[in-house]
């Protein structure tokens, strides 16, 4: 494959030379992206990496021609194909869109119409730009659909979007921009949204598609796994400035600019740590067959189940990481749900300091709540945004009795705890990032003196860097104050660097469960096998750990 | 860990993600920026600042009336006498009715009345909305039959619903503001009940569960403050559809007696001679139209401003 890639490298089908797109005045910085040139090679994936405010989607949209009004390029030019698309017309912008080049998003759902069938919305792009009958058309994109590898295709022609799973309305998207053969593919973060599993197969039917046809691949993620995974070349963008550009092995084993080796530091390794455990720590929680079964009762229609978790069961003790992996669908926030009796369980028991919180009403479960807390997943939507982080912090403790001075006492020490400024407690949630939020959580929760710590997919919304030191974080606190913690989360990387006993789930079952290391170095179950094996950049060492 | 906190600044100093507070506009200062409410409020302000001097206005008491001033064009002089016997002189710069009645000082004065139902009406309306809102989508047991009942109401027109009620009491402007208010009240329910129902799923709400927050509280302090906005909208659509139905009731005759200054009321009375006199109708329905749409702008620069997912559902 890589003499093929060779002769044909010469040719590049995207050129970025010196681009700037100016931001509206009064923004955090002047440009978007500022100075950044590459070039997409015929065959080739090029990777831009970037955190949150990179400008790596604005590159995307500048290229396709779909940037808003107000970021307008400032400076630097754009070439496709040898056709300079800087400055063209909107008419003609739009013929090379599809022709030329085509995109692929992250959400497959909302790329796709929910009330017009897959066969009829490819359709859509030939009628538009090919002269082909119906009977050829038809042809072409059952053609398309087998290449993405759909099962079925005539079935999938003739299904609406809903009808689909995530993975396969994504292969629908890829048919629809792949079905003219553009020179140029944009993907930007196509799998971001999908399942470990579902990912492995999407990026390989990327890479095995461009491949055979020679396309070249704008590949925009921020994921150094699917990079290891995938890229051919990989730049890296800050701050809408790229700092470093290379071959995948050249940046990944070799980075040269302080960034790239910070965010490749950021990367947990896949292996588990080694730290050594106490058998001996008291438990501090443990469920005992722990189910939950949704029962729709309709009107006209039967009774419905909805298996969510069943027969679920683990210990969590002093000190110690119960981490639950598995991917969406598979019942562990379910499970820290019920633990938390944000729901109901609808069997088992959970068994706190002794006493079954499983069933306990509201009145005598008051007392227990506090010993049990949570942190979400969406720093932006889990703090009042009409509340201040002072008011946020003490509610727990002022509900449960404690004087308003000692409250505030509390919020104070706290603030320093998670490497916030005390002054900050009387600013509004807007006011900060999502990193400062999700510490503001943590604060939030451990004001409440819990004994046990959950944190519900806590780090998957942040950038990998923010990540990592909210990872080091939580570490941290558990060390510190001995706190039992139940980390949920669909990231393997992110399991093997703080959970001390893993327990993966699958269809509301755990299929698994053991001490990390065990699970991590020789897995049993066929389900976790086939996790792993899906888990990008699996051959790079990351985390600088070597 | 001790090895870890170099690292960890290192990171912190590396990472793209500002530590600085982040500088956003606050929704008080977006509000003033927003050229719909700039025009709607101005106007507004007018309006109420005509209500309040309408004494001081070059207005004589909207009830006196003279049989020698009767079916003045506007502009004419004329003489009215006032409480006191006294005759005085008067120019009629909208005219007179058939009454002889000064038509500038009462639509002058049915700014008041207008005003007074339409802000009236939609805080009674937003009151018990808030109220039957929150019970419903709090309380899943309540739900189901008090939908029904709003579903009920709102499937009698509300205009029916006013007039039956002023036809079973006496009409005062207690009566017309209660029967405005109680038509509206179920579209408010709903509004309220829907914002409950996506709040209470959100994850500071859940917080607030697991921190042992008591139900009422939450309630009130987490769920009902970020109504808000969207219920700032609403009220004004209702305080404008407020203004418009005592307009209509009054034209009717059910609303306010017909010696009260309202639009409605002026207009009722000059419709029999709106071939003559088309004056007697012109400037309380040019002050009618204005006032609603002041409202309905400002309304709509609120919604922008304050509710911008609402926007682009509208």
């Amino acid at each position: 494959m890589s003499a093929a890639r060779n002769e044909q490298a010469q040719d590049p089908v995207l050129q970025v030379r010196d681009l700037a797109i100016a931001l509206p005045a009064g923004g955090e910085r002047a440009h978007a992206v500022n100075g950044v040139s590459f070039e997409v090679k015929r065959g080739e994936i090029l990777c831009l990496v970037g955190e949150s405010g990179s400008g790596k989607s604005v590159i995307a949209q500048a290229v396709m021609g779909l940037l808003p009004r107000q970021l307008p390029v400032a400076a630097g030019g754009i070439t496709l194909a040898g056709e300079d698309i800087t400055h063209a017309p909107r008419s003609r912008l739009r013929e090379l869109r599809a022709t030329r080049m085509a995109m692929v998003f992250q959400e497959p759902m909302t790329a796709l119409n929910p009330v017009m069938r897959c066969g009829a919305q490819i359709d859509e792009v030939l009628v538009e730009h090919t002269r082909l009958d119906a009977a050829a058309r038809k042809r072409r994109i059952l053609d398309i659909l087998n290449e993405v590898k759909l099962p079925d295709p005539e079935r999938i022609y003739a299904a609406y979007p809903h009808q689909l799973s995530g993975g396969q309305r994504q292969r629908i998207v890829i048919a629809m921009a792949l079905v003219l053969e553009p020179a140029l593919l944009i993907a930007d973060e196509p799998t971001t949204a999908l399942d470990v599993t579902t990912q492995a197969q999407i990026l390989a039917l990327i890479a095995d598609l461009q491949a055979r046809h020679g396309t070249g691949v704008l590949f925009i993620t921020h994921d150094f796994g699917v990079v290891a995974e995938i890229a051919h070349r990989v730049a890296v963008l800050r701050l809408g400035e790229m700092v470093e550009l290379g071959t995948r092995d050249a940046v990944l084993k070799q980075p040269q600019h302080a960034y790239t080796k910070m965010l490749i530091g950021s990367v947990p390794d896949l292996h588990a740590h080694g730290r050594p455990l106490d058998a001996g720590a008291p438990v501090v929680l443990s469920a005992r067959g722990l189910s939950k079964t949704y029962v729709d009762r309709g009107w006209l229609s039967g009774r419905r189940e909805v298996r969510a978790a069943s027969d679920v069961s683990f210990d969590i003790r002093r000190g110690q990481t119960l981490g639950i992996v598995g991917e969406s669908g598979s019942g562990k926030s379910t499970v820290a749900r019920c633990i938390v009796r944000l729901i109901d369980p609808s069997g088992g028991a959970v068994l706190l300091a002794g006493q079954d919180i499983a069933s306990m009403p509201a009145r005598r479960l008051r007392p227990l709540r506090r010993q049990v807390q949570i942190v979400f997943q969406d720093p932006y939507r889990s703090l009042n945004p009409r509340r201040t982080v002072r008011e946020a912090i003490i509610e727990g403790p002022l509900n449960y009795g404690v004087p308003r001075a000692e409250a505030d006492e509390r919020a104070r020490k706290l603030m320093e705890l998670v490497r916030m400024d005390p002054g900050a407690l009387e600013r509004y949630p807007h006011q900060f990032s999502g990193g400062q939020r999700q510490r503001i959580c943590i604060a939030r929760a451990l004001a409440m003196e819990p004994a046990l710590l959950i944190a519900d997919e806590a780090v998957s919304a942040l950038d990998v860097s923010v990540q990592a030191q909210v990872l080091a974080l939580l570490e941290e606190i558990r060390e510190r104050l001995s706190l039992a913690m139940l980390f949920i989360t669909h990231d393997l990387r992110v399991a093997a660097q703080v959970c001390d006993h893993i327990a993966v789930m699958s269809q509301g079952r755990v299929v698994e469960y053991g001490p990390a290391a065990q699970v991590f170095g020789a897995p049993q179950h066929e389900y976790t096998r086939a996790l792993f094996a899906a888990a990008p950049g699996r051959g790079f060492a990351f985390g600088g750990r070597a | 860990m001790a090895e870890q906190t170099p690292d960890a600044k290192q990171f912190a100093a590396l990472s793209t993600e500002s530590a600085a507070v982040v500088r956003r506009q606050s929704a008080w200062q977006r509000v003033r920026a927003n050229w719909s409410v700039r025009i709607g409020g101005t106007a507004m302000l007018l309006l109420l600042a005509i209500a309040v001097l309408a004494p001081v206005l070059g207005t004589v008491d909207p009830t006196l009336f003279d049989a020698a001033s009767r079916d003045l064009l506007p502009g004419k002089q004329g003489e009215i006498v006032d409480l006191d016997g006294e005759t005085l002189r008067h120019t009629f710069i909208m005219g007179s009715d058939s009454f002889g009645r000064d038509i500038y000082s009462r639509v002058i004065y049915g700014t008041r009345v207008s005003l007074i139902v339409g802000i009236a009406s939609a805080l009674l309306a937003l009151s018990f909305g808030i109220c039957l809102g929150l019970s419903s989508g709090y309380l899943r047991w309540l739900d189901g039959p008090l939908m029904r009942v709003m579903d009920g109401l709102m499937s009698i027109p509300g205009i029916l619903i006013a007039i039956a009620l002023l036809a079973a009491w006496r009409a005062s402007l207690l009566t017309v503001i209660v029967a405005i208010a109680i038509p509206e009240i179920p579209r408010v329910t709903r509004l309220v009940r829907s914002l409950v129902l996506t709040i209470r799923e959100e994850p500071y709400v859940e917080a607030a569960v697991s921190l042992g927050t008591p139900a009422w509280k939450i309630m009130f302090g987490h769920i009902l403050p970020n109504t808000a906005a969207p219920l700032v909208v609403q009220a004004t659509y209702i305080c404008a559809a407020g203004i418009l139905v005592e307009a209509i009731l009054s034209f009717l005759g059910v609303g306010l007696p017909p010696d009260i200054p309202t639009w409605g009321n002026i207009m009722a009375e000059g419709r029999v001679q709106f071939n003559e006199y088309p004056h007697n109708v012109f400037f309380p329905g040019i002050f009618l139209a204005v006032t609603v749409l002041a409202v309905n702008i400002l309304g709509d620069g609120l919604r922008d401003t304050l509710d911008p997912k609402m926007a682009k559902r509208v």
